[in-house]
């Protein structure tokens, strides 16, 4: 099963990733703030989702039948946009307005701005919610449509999202995917140490939810967790996808300082040469 | 006292909204453990498909009521004020006003007249923050019918609505014009007068054309203004009313410090200057009582109007 992906699908998502990490680097350099550990350790996931199991077309982001994208953790924006541009939704130039003034690209996804965003996120907490309603509308609708919502691992401290696990499965949202980027820190330091959250798959597992647990840099095992969220019936899924806090630049990987916070030129230079510029 | 027909707004919502159900197949009602009382089970008992119930879990209910909207439908929540105002300010904000999304916020049992339930229970803030946020319509009918024209009305208009309701059966004040279609930002002249005007909103609608008739015993000829809409506010029949009649009374059952009155000041003081007094409560918290010892007790009667009337006259010389 993991294995049943074509290697030139794996090959093609990589280079990708590849891309979306150089564009979060000269983002949040070009802008001065932003917050790249949290867009790296998320990029492999949202490169999966758009660029292989969401359909969704970008000349036309407002179709009924696409499947919807919610970014909880709406400080990942970077990475986001990232995609977004990849695939067409607007030039790759406009990437470097992010956080400017009159940009399409603000600090945090905005619907209403930016072509291809789905929910205004930013204020943690909120997403999961959102997508619970999309979900429950594509059923209303006899829809086809999933709803795929991204959790940063923090989030899961805010109450909300327990209140959102628990009418979820009371709903049998079976649409719906929530994925979380266990990448082990938040703002304030190690997610253990400020508000433990393990044993994390045994909570979602007591609110009703179909659990896997899927190492997140690994696009089989992505790929892998999004057929077997399909396959569910009946309940909602979540995937606790094990990733890296600022993978892909050896010195933000794992590193609290990276959370929020631009790299100096130095640092951008270091960062960018090891993403594979100039290679 | 005046004879009033009694109705209550709760069931004029019910009632509004098996009516859009029928109508429009992409209306969805959300409930958070109090659809019996808010009235939003009549929706549910005959859409059960289209009603969904969060429990006590007001936020979840309303950034849900936004993915909603999102996916194309008009989501509406409904429970109580004190739970849908303050407890989710956040996701109001974040999840409905911010991206402009189709979420009617319906909440019943405003202000003080919820009575022995006491001051936990009695939201007397929410037009203040309603009202401060961008993209927000805010909406306090004056009496059942009117609810139902109001609610239809803002199922109408693509966009966030906040619309304020009593638990109490209340006098049915509107009947009194041709029954029309709810207008939202457009108040309605309740009566005619030339020396003063009286502004009311919600309950207090009511009882400022039963202090007009009061007034009218002291040979003081009051218009009554029905202030429905609080945002965006009627500002040009302000203006006009206090161009005509020189003085100005409002009256709310809410915090008077941030309410339709401030609303309305601001209005005046920055287009036409005139003597004003505003009815509210002061700035204070409430407490358990029966609702008519709690409008008493926190200056909510129609001879607070009429005194402050009387106030506002003298400053004017007559």
């Amino acid at each position: 099963m993991v294995n049943s992906y074509p290697d030139k699908d794996i090959k093609m998502l990589e280079e990708m990733a590849g891309k979306v990490r150089r564009h979060i680097i000269e983002m949040i350099y070009g802008a001065g703030s932003g917050h790249p550990g949290g867009s790296l350790s998320a990029t492999d996931i949202l490169v999966a989702l758009y660029f292989m199991e969401m359909n969704h077309k970008a000349n036309e982001p407002e179709w009924e039948d696409r499947d919807r994208f919610v970014l909880s953790k709406g400080h990942a924006a970077p990475a986001l946009y990232a995609c977004l541009a990849e695939s067409g939704y607007f030039p790759i130039e406009e990437l470097k307005t992010i956080r400017k003034i009159g940009s399409r690209l603000q600090g945090h996804p905005d619907m209403r701005k930016t072509p291809g965003v789905d929910a205004s996120t930013g204020s943690e907490g909120q997403g999961l919610s959102m997508g619970i309603g999309m979900a429950l509308a594509a059923k209303l609708d006899r829809k086809k449509y999933r709803v795929y919502v991204m959790l940063g691992d923090g989030e899961n401290n805010c109450g909300q999202i327990w209140e959102a696990a628990m009418s979820a499965s009371q709903f049998k949202v079976d649409n719906l995917v929530a994925i979380i980027d266990r990448n082990k820190l938040q703002l304030d330091g190690p997610t253990e140490k400020i508000m433990s959250l393990e044993p994390l798959g045994d909570k979602w597992k007591a609110f009703g939810w179909n659990v896997l647990e899927i190492e997140g840099h690994n696009f089989r095992e992505i790929l892998a967790a999004f057929k077997k969220a399909k396959d569910t019936k009946g309940h909602p899924t979540v995937i606790i996808a094990n990733t890296i806090k600022g993978k892909g630049v050896s010195f933000m990987e794992g590193a609290v300082g990276f959370h929020g916070k631009s790299p100096n030129k130095e640092e951008y230079e270091k960062a960018m040469k090891e993403l594979g510029v100039g290679k | 006292m005046k004879k009033w027909e009694l109705k209550n707004q709760r069931d004029a919502f019910g009632e509004a909204l098996i009516e859009l159900g029928e109508q429009r197949s992409d209306i969805v009602v959300a409930s958070a453990d109090l659809s019996c009382s808010v009235k939003t089970g009549m929706f549910a008992e005959k859409f059960p498909e289209r009603h969904f119930n969060f429990g006590i879990a007001e936020q979840n209910m309303i950034s849900a009521c936004a993915g909603f909207a999102a996916a194309g439908k008009t989501a509406f929540a409904s429970t109580f004020a004190i739970f849908v105002t303050g407890r989710v300010y956040d996701q109001i904000r974040q999840s409905v006003a911010y991206p402009k999304l189709d979420v009617k916020i319906v909440a019943t049992h405003a202000g003080i007249t919820v009575g022995g339930d006491g001051a936990t229970h009695q939201m007397i803030e929410d037009l203040a923050l309603m009202r401060v946020l961008p993209n927000m319509t805010v909406i306090v009918p004056a009496d059942a019918p009117e609810t139902k024209r109001a609610v239809m009305a803002a199922a109408e208009y693509k966009g966030p609505v906040y619309i304020r309701l009593g638990r109490a059966n209340i006098p049915v004040c509107t009947n009194i014009q041709e029954c029309q279609d709810f207008e939202i930002g457009k108040a309605s002249i309740m009566r005619e007068g030339s020396d003063i005007t009286l502004v009311g909103t919600g309950i207090m609608v009511a009882m400022c054309i039963e202090a007009a008739e009061e007034l009218k015993k002291h040979k003081i000829d009051a218009k009554v203004i029905n202030m429905s809409t609080i945002k965006p506010m009627d500002e040009k029949t302000l203006i006009k009313a206090a161009r005509e009649t020189g003085g100005m009374v409002t009256a709310e059952e809410h915090n008077v410090m941030v309410g339709m009155g401030s609303a309305v000041a601001m209005t005046l003081v920055e287009n036409f200057h005139v003597p004003m007094k505003r009815v509210g409560i002061a700035d204070s918290f409430g407490e358990s009582g029966t609702s008519d010892e709690l409008m008493e007790k926190y200056g909510l009667t129609v001879d607070h109007i009429v005194d402050a009337a009387h106030d506002v006259m003298k400053r004017r010389g007559r």
